[in-house]
């Protein structure tokens, strides 16, 4: 058989991706029909985007991570899932507006003072503590889980950081602002110590995206999940602090 | 309250993840990072979309600036000359020599801009013109660019070879 227009290249590529025009494609398939070897590339192109599907695209399906998403305030409103960043960035404009019924729960103010101000203060006053770091050892993990859940009257999970190179040290039971809170620690190979805080607040059953704060040295990352805020505290930069909060957030859903 | 815009963006993310972490080389933090750089930039310029075309098209093309910026950066680092993914691919005698055990090795071996093309056709089923206007370039440098990522795979892969034909579920 003899094509009007030879079969090129091109045309193997776009009958591989269904972008033949009806006619054309009849055209390739009969070419093929005769043409074993282009026929065998043909089957390995499309061997080729099977496998690239097969790999890519359970991600379509992935939840998402904390800072691709915010959680409107409003009911009647979806949940409106955007890059964390662009709240706290301020945007200007109509953008700025769009996004304004999405902020947190009630003023920022609120959650310095309830959770990243006492959060820091007890990882100040505890992570130097040679002797007595920890209330409740690691080793005694489920222990300490179900006592904290009993004592704060929710289900406290305490993360792993190990895959991160953190091992746990133990947790606390300490009073905040108006609740108790309860205080993990974790500890680095070279000694470097984080601590992870947690309470209820006026915040309860509201969502946050990750916010970040620095004192110095001690970096803060901070978020709402459900009935809890998490404050997750330690002197390192943020790009390394912010690994640890994902991880904690991941095993936390 | 967002508009039906924003919100259309918002159900773009799923696919700019996907087509970002097969960008990074299945890097999670990576490409969640280029996502994030994605969407701060399509929702502080919104106003700029023009009402009525194609959104993916959109978000698509600002990825592709990003990636792209992110590939000069690195290239034009002295430290990270060997990293220059140009330079490292050309020695294609080395790669014969690897052991490619999935699709996404791979497809690191290909240079950013083919992988770039292959990644849009076949995994966002894109038309070759769409693509040609995302990446802004022709139509036949697509194709080819095209052309030469799926034998380069193909000899990758070593799908000539049924037994050594590897898929990857």
């Amino acid at each position: 058989m003899t094509y009007r227009i030879p079969i090129t290249q091109s045309d193997l590529q776009a009958y591989t991706d269904g972008q033949l025009s009806p006619k054309r494609q009849r055209e390739v398939e009969a070419y093929l029909q005769e043409n074993p070897d282009a026929a065998a590339k043909v089957e390995d192109y499309r061997l080729i985007n099977e496998s690239i599907h097969d790999f890519y695209d359970p991600v379509l399906q992935e939840s998402l991570p904390a800072h691709l998403k915010v959680q409107s305030t409003g009911a009647r409103f979806r949940q409106w899932r955007v890059a964390a960043a662009v709240l706290w960035l301020g945007l200007g404009g109509v953008i700025g507006w769009q996004l304004h019924p999405v902020v947190v729960t009630g003023p920022v103010d609120t959650l310095r003072a309830q959770l990243v101000n006492p959060a820091a203060f007890a990882h100040v006053i505890y992570t130097p503590e040679v002797r007595h770091p920890v209330e409740v050892s690691g080793d005694q993990q489920t222990h300490m889980a179900k006592w904290l859940s009993k004592r704060l009257n929710t289900t406290i999970k305490v993360p792993d950081l190990t895959e991160q190179g953190y091992e746990l040290v133990g947790g606390r039971l300490l009073p905040s602002t108006d609740r108790m809170a309860a205080q993990f620690m974790y500890q680095r190979g070279d000694g470097l110590r984080v601590t992870l805080y947690s309470r209820h607040g006026a915040w309860d059953n509201k969502q946050t995206s990750f916010q970040y704060t620095r004192q110095k040295n001690t970096s803060v990352f901070y978020w709402i999940d459900g009935p809890l805020g998490f404050a997750l505290v330690g002197d390192l930069g943020k790009k390394e602090l912010f690994k640890l909060s994902e991880s904690i957030y991941q095993q936390l859903n | 309250m967002m508009s039906r815009h924003s919100e259309q963006v918002v159900d773009y993310i799923p696919h700019l993840r996907r087509y970002a972490r097969a960008l990074m080389g299945n890097n999670v933090l990576a490409a969640d990072d280029l996502v994030q750089d994605c969407l701060e930039r399509a929702l502080s310029r919104l106003h700029l979309w023009r009402r009525g075309s194609d959104m993916r098209a959109w978000l698509f093309t600002i990825m592709h600036n990003l990636y792209a910026n992110q590939i000069r950066k690195i290239s034009n680092a002295p430290a990270f000359v060997e990293l220059d993914p140009d330079h490292a691919h050309d020695q294609s005698s080395a790669e014969q020599d690897l052991e490619v055990r999935d699709v996404q090795q791979a497809i690191d071996m290909l240079s950013p801009d083919q992988r770039e093309v292959l990644l849009l056709v076949t995994l966002e089923g894109l038309k070759y013109q769409e693509v040609a206007a995302i990446l802004d370039v022709p139509e036949g440098t697509v194709m080819s660019k095209l052309s030469r990522a799926r034998e380069k795979l193909r000899s990758i892969m070593q799908l000539e070879k049924p037994n050594r034909l590897r898929r990857v579920k």
